[in-house]
């Protein structure tokens, strides 16, 4: 029997997400779809009763009269006029029991695509909590389709839904007649068949939002926030980063000691091991960073801080929206900029792809970690701050405050007369399920290893045969790796890069870091690997260590500098391009990134060495 | 009266939601978010540095808009509650 296609559609925040987890599981799969940049979220299951189930997650959206990309192709898909995808055999629309005041209009907008519908109750535990009552059969009656009551945040939330899946399949409900003024009707259900309408919690979001919204005291919150998320990204990472470095180290050390000393040792000790174990070591600084932007968003802190930092962006040009994607891009570039497809006006949906790059994203940590341990004593400040810390926070708040710039320019550039718009839900308030965090992260970490798996170790290896060959000539003096072709072509670009303060070991390195930019630690640790002799295999892995024999502060401060502007992802290069159509914004935004990066680590380079 | 006049914390009911210029894609998506003649709003908070934009709950729902935004709902003080 063929799989039973539904597709999963509702509102923004009926918790949609939270429904389709616990449906399918760790069994999903993160797309595009065909010809668009929105993401596709597709999971398999199958029905107590054996049924295989394809299930698409589609946008969250607030009517089929769609007004942002995300909402036409749910609209598409629902039709059925989606190019590429399949037609679903059913839609289960999703509202939240809370908010049916709401959710319910999307629901009878529904009945007019002349598709079977269910509609999943969501969150029915929260509304009885607040003592709402439902009157389901008679609900079930007016909407004219099967309604069941779901907890997407519980174990068995979903076994009506399951039961009503297996059981006999609802008719294609009869559309309404045109012109009906679906409000209306939304009310007149609302008053037949729920009782105690208005929800408790709604207290609760008041007396939070007294709070959170505050003039003063909301702002406080968010740089609170923003402040111990950074914070914790340094400090209780720490002790996992010693663990995998240590037993990276271990690792290191055993092959060597295995294998015979030769190309192959050197390939895998210096080439692999040092190259991608010392990204790998990052990896719980990315996690807990994405762990926090995850918990901000479920949670439904986001749009709040959006909405107080409307202002600040409206000062550069944008809009509250752009916040969001802008947030993102702090863990990744390449998703934030794709999630700029919710902001509808096109300029500004423009200005905010140009300087999300200058969003310090999980890429640069790597970086700048291993240069702030390696140069920036660790000490408190102020009793309870760490140095390190306010210096990782200081770099962060350079790309922002040059992003702001940035976009100033370009609007006072590109004058643009059309009303700049907000309108944004402010959802309420949730705590984060575990449950969708952890898959969330897995996803992140798996997409991490992955890219250490292929690209970093591709691109470490191919450094380390350029930095291998080919060898010295009898009787030469110096270094093996002057020698080679790495060492040759760093001292051609040195000449560049010399005003900044760079050594040839660091424009070797950034030749790799072009492609992503965390490559370029391995590649420092492969050509200083390689560079220090045959014995000193450890040497890779403490790099930090290393670096203050080799490099001045200011070289070190002019390198961090270089990395806050830098375009080195091609990854991003190339989200620009899918997402604009166009080369000119792609070489626009290298352009611009590289002229900042250069200004700034050489004015850094040469302050830093008067002081 | 329009919503972008009404002070924080006072009960309102809307009138209506007029365009802008036509089309006007703002005003289509405010009555379809619910603000269509007859609702209750209130705003609940209004932005750091400059007031704007406002948060302001209608039905179960907040939302965050600008106040080029509100401007388009007309709405009347509500009567107090006995």
């Amino acid at each position: 029997m063929n799989p039973l296609n539904i597709a999963l559609v509702g509102n923004p925040n009926c918790g949609k997400t939270a429904l389709f987890n616990l449906l399918t599981g760790s069994r999903q799969k993160v797309a595009n779809y065909a010809g668009a940049t929105v993401e596709r979220k597709e999971g398999w299951f199958t029905t107590p009763a054996g049924r295989n189930v394809r299930l698409l997650d589609l946008p969250g959206a607030y009517s089929l009269n769609a007004t942002s990309p995300d909402e036409a192709v749910t609209r598409d898909v629902c039709a059925g006029t989606y190019r590429g995808e399949t037609a679903p055999d059913l839609l289960v629309c999703v509202a939240d029991a809370t908010n049916l005041r709401l959710h319910l209009r999307f629901v009878l907008e529904m009945r007019s695509l002349g598709r079977p519908v269910v509609l999943a109750l969501n969150m029915i535990d929260a509304a009885t909590r607040n003592g709402m009552e439902i009157d389901l059969p008679r609900l079930r009656a007016e909407l004219g389709m099967p309604v069941v009551p779901t907890v997407g945040i519980k174990r068995n939330g979903a076994r009506d839904l399951l039961a009503e899946l297996d059981g006999v399949p609802p008719p294609v409900p009869t559309p309404l007649p045109p012109g009906t003024d679906l409000h209306a009707m939304v009310r007149q259900i609302l008053a037949d068949c729920v009782t105690h309408a208005t929800p408790l919690s709604d207290r609760l979001e008041e007396r939070l939002d007294r709070w959170v919204l505050h003039p003063v005291w909301g702002p406080v919150i968010l740089l609170v926030l923003l402040f111990l998320m950074f914070q914790a990204v340094f400090a209780w990472a720490q002790p996992l980063m010693d663990g995998i470095d240590a037993g990276m180290g271990l690792l290191g050390e055993q092959v060597g000691h295995l294998m015979p000393d030769g190309v192959l040792r050197s390939l895998i000790v210096d080439g692999v091991i040092a190259g991608a174990g010392s990204v790998v070591t990052f990896l719980p600084q990315i996690l807990i960073l994405f762990l926090w932007i995850l918990a901000l968003e479920e949670s439904g802190y986001l749009p709040r801080a959006a909405f107080l930092l409307d202002r600040l962006m409206s000062v550069a040009g944008l809009s509250g929206r752009s916040f969001i994607p802008l947030l993102s891009s702090f863990a990744c570039a390449v998703p934030g900029i794709m999630a700029t497809r919710t902001i509808q006006n096109p300029r500004d949906r423009l200005v905010t792809i140009l300087v999300a790059p200058l969003m310090t994203c999980s890429a640069r940590l790597p970086i700048y970690t291993l240069l702030i341990g390696a140069f920036i004593p660790h000490r408190n400040v102020a009793g309870f701050m760490n140095l390190q810390g306010l210096v990782l926070f200081g770099l962060y708040a350079l790309g922002i405050v040059s992003a702001l710039v940035v976009a100033r320019i370009m609007r006072w550039r590109n004058p643009d007369r059309r009303e700049a718009t907000l309108l944004m839900e402010l959802p309420a308030y949730r705590l984060p399920n575990p449950r969708d965090l952890a898959l969330g992260l897995w996803e992140r970490a798996r997409i991490f290893l992955m890219r250490v798996g292929t690209t970093i170790v591709s691109l470490t290896v191919l450094l380390w045969g350029l930095s291998s060959f080919p060898k010295p000539p009898a009787g030469a003096v110096g270094p093996a790796i002057d020698w080679s072709l790495a060492g040759r072509i760093g001292h051609i670009m040195l000449p560049v890069f010399a005003p900044l303060g760079f050594n040839w070991q660091i424009c070797v390195a950034l030749i790799p870091g072009l492609a992503a930019r965390e490559v370029a630690v391995g590649a420092l640790a492969t050509v200083y690997s390689l560079g220090s002799g045959t014995d000193t295999d450890q040497a890779a892995l403490q790099l930090g260590g290393m670096l203050p024999t080799h490099w001045s502060l200011p070289t070190a401060l002019s390198l961090l500098a270089w990395y806050v502007y830098a375009p080195q992802c091609v990854a991003t290069l190339a989200v620009i391009r899918r997402e604009t159509g166009s080369w000119r914004v792609v070489a626009l935004t290298a352009g611009y990134l590289f002229g900042l990066a250069y200004a700034a680590a050489f004015l850094t380079y040469h302050i830093a060495r008067m002081l | 009266m329009r919503l972008n006049d009404l002070p924080r914390g006072t009960d309102a009911v809307i009138d209506s939601v007029d365009d802008n210029g036509s089309p006007d894609p703002v005003a289509a998506r405010l009555r379809e978010l619910g603000f269509v003649p007859g609702e209750a709003v209130r705003i609940v908070a209004t932005a750091p540095l400059g007031g704007d934009p406002l948060a302001v709950r209608i039905g179960f729902t907040r939302f965050a808009l600008r106040r080029t935004e509100a401007q388009r709902v007309r709405v009347h003080v509500a009567k107090e509650a006995a």
